[in-house]
């Protein structure tokens, strides 16, 4: 998964749905390492709404009881890829909440390798993304186990809403698993917008931009709670929703 | 205030209305009963504008306006306001924040200033007293985890919030306990008995009737009215049932 210094190629399977083209420019891409000893605590919000493509890798190891939190929009109007590796010691705990809204012709991904490396350790990720029009949304999460370490509490959860026929969505929940006393979860859907809620608002007055964007709303709103920054990621999420709906 | 006339709908192209007429002046109350596949739902749906119930023929004339040619959310501006007869739950979305948007929606459509928070919630608390719902069920994301009943008071709350000129009311007292029942219908009376508003009530049964009293009884079979009376009619049916009635 670490990003070799040789162009990807979409043999690859963490580059197979990755716009190369928007990411020839940006490579190789400089590595942002972030280590917590034992019994710290962190947290970071990522906000990408801009025009220009992105890319970025995201090195993340967490000593015995520490914990941190990662909580990002991927909503620029350009390719947006955000690799997280995570490596847990004993304990460690890691929170991932990404909501990622892609409109027409736009890719926007979330990869992350998350190890389990000590015992008791607990990872949840929340990604929710929409994407209409020719838009794609990608999560390719792996989430792995190492020998030993039991206790290991892990939670992929992972929803796509799709605004247009056009649009697509790739997610693949991954669990890989060489202990034995592990709990890991992993949900995965891709849907659309409930039309009978959409009849009922709009019965109630609410035109159709306004009736999506507030059911959106409340779908992204479940990657950002509990963040220390929920309020700041929701307006900013709010005002990406209204240029895509 | 309501005038369809020779309506033809389809539901996936099968015709359920079949040359429906039936007009409703201002300080009416019109309550439509049938049998079950009439076409009393379909009816509602049709009114509301709901996606996939296809007008094939016939005209509705809504305060001096061509229902048909306006979108469902223009149709609640307008006025009209459609009782489900399964209202559906918005995980995520409350009420204060559904209804709130959705009222000044329509004022804004309707050339009005939107309400501040503090007016709305003044409004939902007065609205929410009188079809005695607790202010805390509205805090809560749109009919999740609602009872049955609860989601019928809870549309006749919204009724009460949006006070519409015209509501439709769809089976709205299937599911009711008799002491919700009650609490229901006084709320209908208390909303929409006004010379100014309108009724149409969709049921199966007499029982709402004893509450809300009907100025006509209108029953529907094969996707028209073959039969219209006053209250006494509604008696007659549940006594003798649709088969006599209708035939």
């Amino acid at each position: 998964m670490s990003q070799a210094l040789a162009f990807p190629t979409r043999g690859q399977e963490d580059f197979r749905y990755a716009d190369l083209a928007a990411l020839e420019p940006l490579w190789p891409v400089a590595q942002q390492r972030i280590v917590l000893a034992a019994g710290e605590r962190g947290a970071e919000a990522v906000i990408h709404t801009g025009s220009e493509a992105v890319a970025r890798d995201i090195v993340i190891e967490l000593g015995a009881g520490a914990s941190f939190a990662l909580h990002l929009l991927n909503a620029g109007q350009g390719y947006g890829r955000f690799a997280v590796q995570v490596t847990l010691g004993e304990g460690a705990e890691f929170t991932l909440g990404a909501a990622q809204l892609a409109g027409s012709g736009q890719v926007l991904e979330v990869v992350t390798q998350v190890t389990h490396a000590g015992r008791d350790a607990v990872s949840r990720q929340v990604v929710r993304s929409v994407a209409g029009g020719k838009g794609t949304v990608n999560y390719l999460g792996k989430v792995r186990v190492e020998p030993g370490a039991d206790g290991t509490d892990g939670e992929q959860s992972v929803r796509a809403m799709l605004l247009d026929r056009s649009a697509t969505a790739n997610n693949r929940p991954e669990l890989e698993i060489y202990a034995d006393d592990v709990k890991c979860a992993h949900g995965c859907a891709v849907g659309e917008l409930d039309a009978n809620a959409l009849f009922y608002m709009a019965q109630r007055g609410l035109p159709p931009e306004e009736a999506k964007k507030l059911m959106l709303q409340a779908f992204v709103a479940q990657a950002f709670v509990g963040a220390d920054q929920e309020e700041v990621l929701l307006e900013a999420a709010l005002a990406a929703l209204g240029k895509l709906v | 205030m309501l005038t369809i006339e020779n309506l033809h709908a389809t539901v996936a192209e099968k015709p359920i209305l079949r040359g429906l007429s039936l007009s409703l002046g201002a300080g009416e109350v019109h309550a439509i009963m049938g049998p079950n596949g009439a076409g009393k739902s379909t009816l509602g749906y049709t009114l509301g504008g709901r996606p996939g119930y296809e007008v094939t023929g016939g005209s509705v004339t809504f305060m001096g306006q061509d229902l048909l040619e306006l979108e469902p959310h223009e149709r609640a501006a307008a006025g009209l306001f459609l009782g489900f007869q399964y209202p559906v739950e918005i995980p995520g979305v409350s009420f204060v924040q559904f209804l709130r948007e959705s009222l000044n929606a329509q004022r804004k459509s309707r050339g009005e200033e939107p309400l501040s928070g503090g007016e709305f919630l003044k409004l939902a608390r007065e609205k929410a007293a009188l079809l005695k719902m607790d202010m805390d069920m509205l805090k809560r994301p749109v009919n999740l985890g609602f009872s049955g009943g609860e989601k019928k008071r809870a549309e006749m709350v919204q009724m009460g919030i949006l006070d519409p000129k015209l509501a439709i009311l769809d089976e709205t007292d299937s599911g009711l306990d008799i002491d919700a029942l009650r609490i229901v219908g006084e709320g209908i009376n208390a909303v929409m008995r006004r010379p100014d508003k309108a009724v149409l009530l969709i049921t199966h049964y007499q029982r709402l009737l004893d509450y809300v009293k009907p100025d006509f009884v209108h029953v529907l079979a094969g996707g028209r009215i073959v039969r219209t009376g006053g209250p006494e009619l509604a008696l007659e049916l549940e006594e003798r049932g649709y088969e006599a009635v209708a035939a």
